[in-house]
């Protein structure tokens, strides 16, 4: 079957992120609907194995690009790779995950091909051979619908935990084609990595424990004698808190995040931020702890499946869209819960 | 330095933005410079002040735009330039990044043009890296340091957060940078800076001031724009004596409904 949808699998030294399959799931979907197949597209070195993962998940065949110069992950030599293949192939649809790296592949690749090129996608449907795309616009107050109507291929970048992942199926067999490629142009040096501390994943994560102003708010905790300044002993409570939260996280295998009150008054680094000008997120449970539930928060996790919003204030706007409330100390809750669910976890 | 912010006016992160007549509406909220894009002249400003050279704001927009360029002319950049064509009104990224590598190059001799990562009403975050590849610039994106700038051996060591941790990426100039927030604090207007501002005559360029003669229409289209559905919660409330009680309610609710 001819392949016009393609897939690209975006992986961090060879390890394909989690939500590359998803997009797989969702190609196939758009594939089935424009009556073609789905061919998955692996850049990089000694990531071979990635196509035989694409193909178990869902895609018809695969296209290797493979060459030292690839090693490390540079944009403009991976957009080269890719808009070749892509116009050689004269492909139709380009679908690729969410990530650092992809945002900015997709924006390089509609550049090379002059067409567009849609972010943050969380819906698609197929109007008349095209897809329509959905995407949140105005941090989420409005969504818009988008086609790429004049040119080809149509570019889409798919958020994380949108699309189920389809489960693989062993043994799945599909052509695999393996050419050179090369760095290019690419005339950047990756010096180095530093390991984020930041622990599971926010975008990946199933559920996120979150932190909000109100960590700090515990005036029973006292501050070592050495803390004299008011602002150092606002941090350290509130770092006490968070350590709660973090409790609560490990147990339930959680991400742990922070609205943007908490990361401004210097509780926790931004990494861990939630909302607008943070991460965006839609886990399947987002307990919210001390969230007072700005907009510009509620911007950032309001797809979350199931939110849990426990706060002191009955009138804490986090109430209106949280699927369960819980009116109460957060430092005697939150270490409650994690006490309950460890026992009922058998951890 | 030869340093180039390029900013776009947005309405408001704190506007009730809705939908009339299939069209887009803030109301009467005010317009301002797009928040990220604040971090970026603060950046391009810290860069001059430890390098020399100037700061040129350049905006692509409506007439009306004039006023984010002059919240950067008062944050202290010393020139500005805005790129308005009845052509470029409602066009996508790869038009906006066109007229926007083409205005950097009309300026010419740029060693740096500062991004902020992504504007806060379309949110697609797409630019910068189109007009790096347009320019055939490296495109240092998500940069939350700038350990090492070397004007002399034409050089740019950065910081960029990805969701795997810190990548440092050395890079050649002329280079495009898009930084988030964590990289600066950005400064307030001086009341000098804002009397500056208010006196500078800031030239508007057409697109074919630039030499975009003929101006690409926009590969997207967008059939519709639509106020998110409001999501139907009705919180559940969970008390008890003690915060024992209640978590234990909790667990066992988050169970019933398989939500863990």
């Amino acid at each position: 079957m001819a392949t016009n949808v393609f897939v690209y699998i975006d992986h961090f030294n060879g390890q394909a992120v989690s939500a590359a399959w998803e997009i797989v799931g969702a190609a196939r979907k758009a594939a089935g609907d424009l009556g073609t197949g789905v061919t998955a597209i692996v850049i990089g070195q000694g990531i071979a194995g990635l196509a035989d993962e694409a193909i178990q998940h869902g895609a018809d065949d695969a296209q290797v690009v493979e060459a030292a110069a690839l090693k490390e992950f540079r944009v403009e030599a991976y957009a080269s790779v890719l808009s070749k293949l892509l116009k050689d192939a004269g492909a139709d649809v380009l679908f690729l995950p969410t990530t650092g790296r992809t945002r900015e592949l997709a924006a390089m690749v509609a550049v090379d091909l002059e067409t567009g090129v849609v972010p943050d996608l969380v819906g698609f449907e197929v109007k008349d051979g095209k897809v329509v795309g959905t995407r949140p616009i105005y941090a989420g107050k409005l969504m818009e619908k988008v086609v790429v109507a004049t040119a080809k291929p149509q570019i889409f970048v798919i958020r994380s935990r949108v699309f189920p992942k389809p489960e693989a199926q062993p043994g799945k067999k599909g052509t695999i084609t393996k050419t050179e490629g090369g760095a290019g142009d690419a005339r950047t040096e990756v010096l180095g990595y530093k390991a984020s501390d930041v622990g599971v994943s926010l975008t990946d994560a199933a559920v996120i424990v979150s932190g909000g102003r109100g960590v700090s708010n515990n005036p029973k905790l006292v501050p070592p004698a050495e803390i004299t300044d008011e602002h150092q002993k606002e941090v350290w409570r509130a770092q006490q808190g968070f350590s709660l939260i973090r409790e609560l996280a490990m147990v339930m295998n959680a991400a742990v995040g922070a609205s943007r009150a908490a990361v401004d008054a210097g509780y926790i680094p931004y990494a861990n931020q939630v909302g607008q000008t943070g991460k965006v997120v839609s886990p399947d449970v987002y307990i919210a702890c001390g969230v007072s539930g700005a907009i510009q928060h509620l911007a950032g996790m309001r797809t979350s499946k199931t939110i849990v919003a426990i706060n002191k204030d009955v009138e804490a706007p986090i109430f209106k869209i949280a699927r369960f409330g819980i009116v109460g100390d957060l430092f005697e809750v939150v270490p409650a819960l994690t006490r309950e669910l460890k026992a009922k976890m058998g951890k | 330095m030869n340093i180039v912010v390029c900013i776009k006016q947005t309405p408001d992160t704190a506007a009730t933005v809705t939908v009339e007549g299939g069209k887009v509406s803030w109301g009467d909220a005010p317009l301002v410079i797009n928040p990220w894009d604040e971090f970026a002249v603060e950046q391009a400003l810290r860069t001059r002040e430890a390098h020399g050279g100037k700061v040129t704001a350049l905006s692509v927009g409506p007439e009306a735009a004039r006023e984010a360029l002059k919240h950067a002319l008062a944050m202290g950049c010393d020139e500005a330039v805005l790129v308005s064509d009845p052509g470029l009104s409602s066009v996508d990224s790869l038009v906006v990044s066109k007229a926007l590598a083409t205005a950097l190059e009309k300026i010419g001799g740029v060693d740096l043009a500062f991004f902020g990562r992504q504007a806060v009403d379309s949110d697609t975050g797409v630019t910068p890296a189109q007009v790096a590849r347009r320019l055939g610039w490296p495109a240092l994106t998500l940069v939350a340091a700038v350990p090492a700038l070397d004007p002399a051996g034409r050089t740019i060591t950065v910081d960029r957060a990805l969701d795997e941790g810190r990548q440092q990426v050395k890079s050649p100039l002329p280079a495009v940078v898009s930084v988030i927030k964590e990289i600066c604090e950005p400064r307030y207007p001086s009341f000098m800076g804002i009397r500056k501002a208010s006196k500078a005559t800031i030239p508007v360029w057409s697109a074919a001031d630039i030499g975009m003669d003929a101006i690409p229409a926009s590969a997207l289209s967008w059939p519709e724009v639509y106020a998110a559905p409001r999501m139907e919660t009705k919180v559940e409330m969970i008390t008890g004596d003690s915060a024992d009680v209640v978590a234990a309610k909790l667990a066992a609710r988050l169970m019933e409904e398989k939500v863990l």
